[in-house]
């Protein structure tokens, strides 16, 4: 440390230079910010502690057929399930049948089974005591401009309400927001409204579920529950199949696209480019002060000290460039999310993205700074002076 | 007084830096092509213009000195250009699949408000009702091209997957007209399936999706066992469907005599008003009928809009970094041929030429650069599979596609990361003042 004033001289040597390297650091690690966020919400998708410990049980069939509401109660039954709870599609579109919204019709305890979702308690009793009512991610909230106590008429793609048209209207009783940001996007953009209206509102349901969620008391008797819980209608014209949340989001995510593969090749395309430039640089600025570093050994720095010196030198510029990078991407990325009117969700960067970015920052300095920090340590005096 | 004039050039130089990019983000290639003329007959004609030509050609022909900070440039443009094209190739393939499974003469008809095939459902007196509609072709035995279908979301397990793992596939039960309505689909392997039986083909990008999907082989849909008999090629999103009989399907899915969708030819694109106006006016339906070009386009929408707009904002960013290394070895040439710049000033050249030449050997870098980013590009990416959910339902498989269009603006991105990255070293290699040049390292 008590040579940081050289250091930080060798930086300023060349101000125009410095200040490029940095920028191109600065953007390298403000794609990293962006996409490591991206790569990591699928990676960590139904990952949470409380996702582990829920069952999802839908039809063997397919995803859309939907089960019997006598299975509730049998489900109940099996030893290890806590509580069980049930939801359906509803199909929810906004004034465009094409204008989609994830909305489900959900059993009354369905919040209890999500604690990650918080909503305020007066509010959670009003959606309790409102027949018509529903709960909305606050991002949609914010999209589209509402305000809890108002009508909000919905189409649904799939359901006719009782009068045969796809119209329905609801009343906004509240708001769902994730209490946990990282891995909880999905909570904000969501709408929630009760079982009972839905079914009773419309003629093809007939007392039927989507699907089922269950809570187990022991997540190590995850696997066990979900047999019993299929074993109750094996055989029958309604199989089941139920897997942890965990399992069937991933399963669910890896259908999306091979994302993280993408991800993964465009973050490799852009640090080879980086340290291409970052160590073009750095030989650049060794290359020039070869008489100045051949001054110091001079004067008695040894071997090492000039190493250190112009190792130091390339982390702290990658240090510096990809700190202020990733800041950038915390501050850019809520700005490209409200931008695409909520199309894209860049999740906010979390400690793990923070540490990673620190990693490589090092990783990456060090890489660039040691065919320099050789050379220089190598170099001649005599020949050096002489300007051989 | 000197500064606030300097600050002033520099911003005047970059709004028109910032408006030039933008024209040539839109100009078409023939004013590209003039203007590429233009540039040469003004080196081949005027006395400064040749003064540049000759500049350049001094400074192309020591590349090969400078190969390690050149290369920087060429392999950070490269970079850029290799990731954009690959991201847009991605949208393009996305958007050509779909785009291709419609036409204009061709409709599809859906219970109203419906956004997709498997949210829709008609009972029997309404597929009743709309085959007999106007404008719809006839088959040679005289009974309209219109083809009532059941479409599911079936489980398989996919490919490569953990034993239990299924992914969800578009399962279409259809009748003998299907086949008419869609002359593009071929069997390839195989036969086709038997009315009645529990036979399934599958489609070639279903086949490459799903475990299990060979000729001969049976597969679970539903509660049921199935044969494979056969594999189909449409080139289109049908290739990533399974098809069987609508009775069987309905039947195993508990479906009854409904349909999801009916799909029908119309005797042309002219008859679709026609046959949408007489649906709407039927008191007894109550249906969308939208051609099937509409359909699909709709259906991509988003996801392509999505994929493009990631292309680009990654595609920005990397090239904002580009520019900065492009700028910053470009100085450095700059830098270290700062005595031969000046000494050619001090014998006369003009400053417009040398800013010409540092230009253009730095587009020229760049246009390497963009060659090999899209090369790149089209080796690895043109024709890779990849595949999502759509429609909200079944997986489906498409191709990147590296085309033409996508290759040539690659191009241009690189061609404007190199000029804002060659113009700045160019405008200071032709201000510094003699003197103070000729006394540079």
């Amino acid at each position: 440390m008590k040579y940081f004033h050289l250091i930080w001289a060798e930086l300023m040597r060349r101000k125009t230079r410095t200040t490029l390297t940095l920028l191109s650091i600065v953007a390298a690690f403000l794609l990293f910010g962006l996409l490591d966020g991206v790569r990591e919400s699928f990676d960590q998708a139904g990952n949470s502690a409380n996702g582990v410990k829920r069952l999802q049980t839908g039809s063997r069939l397919s995803f859309i057929q939907p089960l019997p509401m006598s299975l509730n109660d049998r489900i109940g039954q099996v030893p290890g399930v806590k509580q069980v709870s049930y939801a359906n599609w509803f199909g929810g579109a906004y004034q465009d049948p094409h204008n989609q919204i994830f909305s489900f019709a959900v059993a009354p305890n369905y919040l209890d089974l999500y604690p990650e979702i918080s909503v305020d308690p007066a509010q959670r009793k009003a959606f309790a005591a409102t027949r018509t009512g529903v709960l909305v991610g606050a991002q949609l909230m914010q999209r589209f401009g509402w305000k809890v106590g108002q009508k909000l008429p919905l189409q649904s793609t799939i359901f006719p309400n009782s009068d045969g048209t796809k119209n329905w209207s609801f009343d906004i009783v509240g708001v769902l927001s994730a209490a946990d940001k990282k891995t909880g996007g999905w909570y904000d953009q969501m709408i929630l409204m009760h079982w009972k209206y839905f079914d009773d509102s419309n003629p093809y349901n007939r007392g039927q579920v989507g699907w089922y969620v269950t809570e187990v008391s022991d997540v190590n008797q995850a696997d066990r529950v979900a047999k019993a819980i299929d074993a109750i209608s094996a055989n029958s014209d309604h199989e089941s199949k139920t897997q942890t949340e965990a399992a069937s989001a991933a399963n669910w995510m890896k259908q999306m696209a091979d994302i993280g593969l993408i991800v993964g090749s465009i973050m490799g395309a852009v640090f080879f480019t980086l340290v291409l430039l970052t160590g073009n640089t750095m030989a650049q600025a060794v290359r020039e002060r070869t008489s100045e570093l051949a001054v110091l050994k001079t004067i008695g720095f040894p071997d090492r000290s000039v190493l250190m010196l112009v190792l130091a030198e390339s982390v702290l510029l990658l240090l510096i460039g990809g700190v202020v990078g990733v800041a950038l991407a915390g501050v850019l990325g809520p700005i490209v999310s409200a931008g695409s009117r909520g199309a894209i969700n860049v999740p906010p960067i979390g400690a793990s993205s923070w540490l990673l970015a620190l990693g490589l920052m090092v990783a990456i300095g060090l890489v660039v700074g040691a065919l320099p920090a050789i050379r220089a340590m190598r170099l001649n005096i005599v020949d050096a002076l002489s300007g051989r | 007084m000197n500064k606030l004039l300097k600050l002033g050039r520099g911003l005047l130089i970059a709004i028109g830096l910032i408006a030039g990019l933008a024209l040539w983000a839109m100009a078409p290639w023939p004013v590209l092509l003039a203007l590429a003329a233009a540039m040469a007959l003004w080196m081949a004609l005027t006395r400064s213009g040749q003064q540049a030509a000759s500049v350049a050609g001094v400074g192309i022909s020591t590349l090969r000195q400078r190969l390690g900070s050149s290369s920087v440039v060429v392999i950070g443009i490269a970079g850029v250009v290799a990731v954009l094209v690959a991201m847009l190739s991605m949208a393009e393939g996305y958007r050509q699949t779909l785009a291709r499974t419609g036409s204009d003469d061709s409709v599809i008809v859906l219970r109203g408000a419906s956004a997709a095939e498997v949210m829709s459902t008609l009972d029997l007196a309404s597929i009743n009702v709309i085959e007999q509609a106007p404008g719809i072709a006839r088959a040679p035995d005289g009974r309209p091209l219109a083809s009532p279908e059941t479409v599911v979301a079936a489980n398989l397990p996919i490919k490569g997957g953990a034993p239990d793992q299924d992914g969800s596939v578009q399962l279409r039960g259809v009748g003998d007209r299907a086949w008419l309505v869609r002359p593009q689909v071929k069997i390839v392997q195989g036969r086709k399936f038997e009315t009645g039986k529990r036979e399934v083909v599958v489609g070639s990008g279903a086949q490459r999706q799903f475990a299990g999907l060979d000729v001969g082989k049976q597969i679970r849909l539903g509660s049921e066992q199935w044969t494979v008999v056969g594999v189909f090629k449409s080139g289109d999103a049908m290739d990533s469907e399974v098809w069987s009989d609508a009775e069987m399907v309905a039947a195993t899915y508990r479906r009854g005599a409904s349909r999801n969708a009916v799909v029908a030819k119309l005797t042309s694109a002219k008859q679709f008003k026609p046959f949408k106006a007489a649906l709407a006016g039927d008191p007894r339906l109550q249906v969308d009928a939208t051609t099937t070009a509409d359909y699909f386009a709709k259906q991509s929408e988003t996801m392509t809009t999505v994929i493009r707009v990631i292309g680009i904002v990654v595609g920005s960013i990397m090239a904002i970094g580009a520019v900065f290394g492009a700028l910053n070895t470009m100085f450095a040439t700059v830098a270290t041929r700062a005595r031969e710049i000046a000494t050619l000033r001090a014998i006369g050249f003009r400053g417009l030429p040398v800013v010409v030449a540092v230009m253009l050997e730095t587009m020229l870098l760049a246009l390497v650069g963009g060659l090999i980013g899209g090369l790149l590009a089209w080796v690895i990416f043109n024709g890779y599979t990849a595949s999502t959910i759509a429609g909200g339902v079944g997986q489906l498989t498409f191709d990147f596609r590296v085309t033409g269009a996508l290759l040539w603006s690659g191009l241009k991105w690189a061609l404007a990361i190199g000029f804002v990255g060659g113009l700045f070293p160019a405008l200071r290699a032709a201000t510094l003042p003699v003197t103070a040049a000729l006394r540079a390292l």
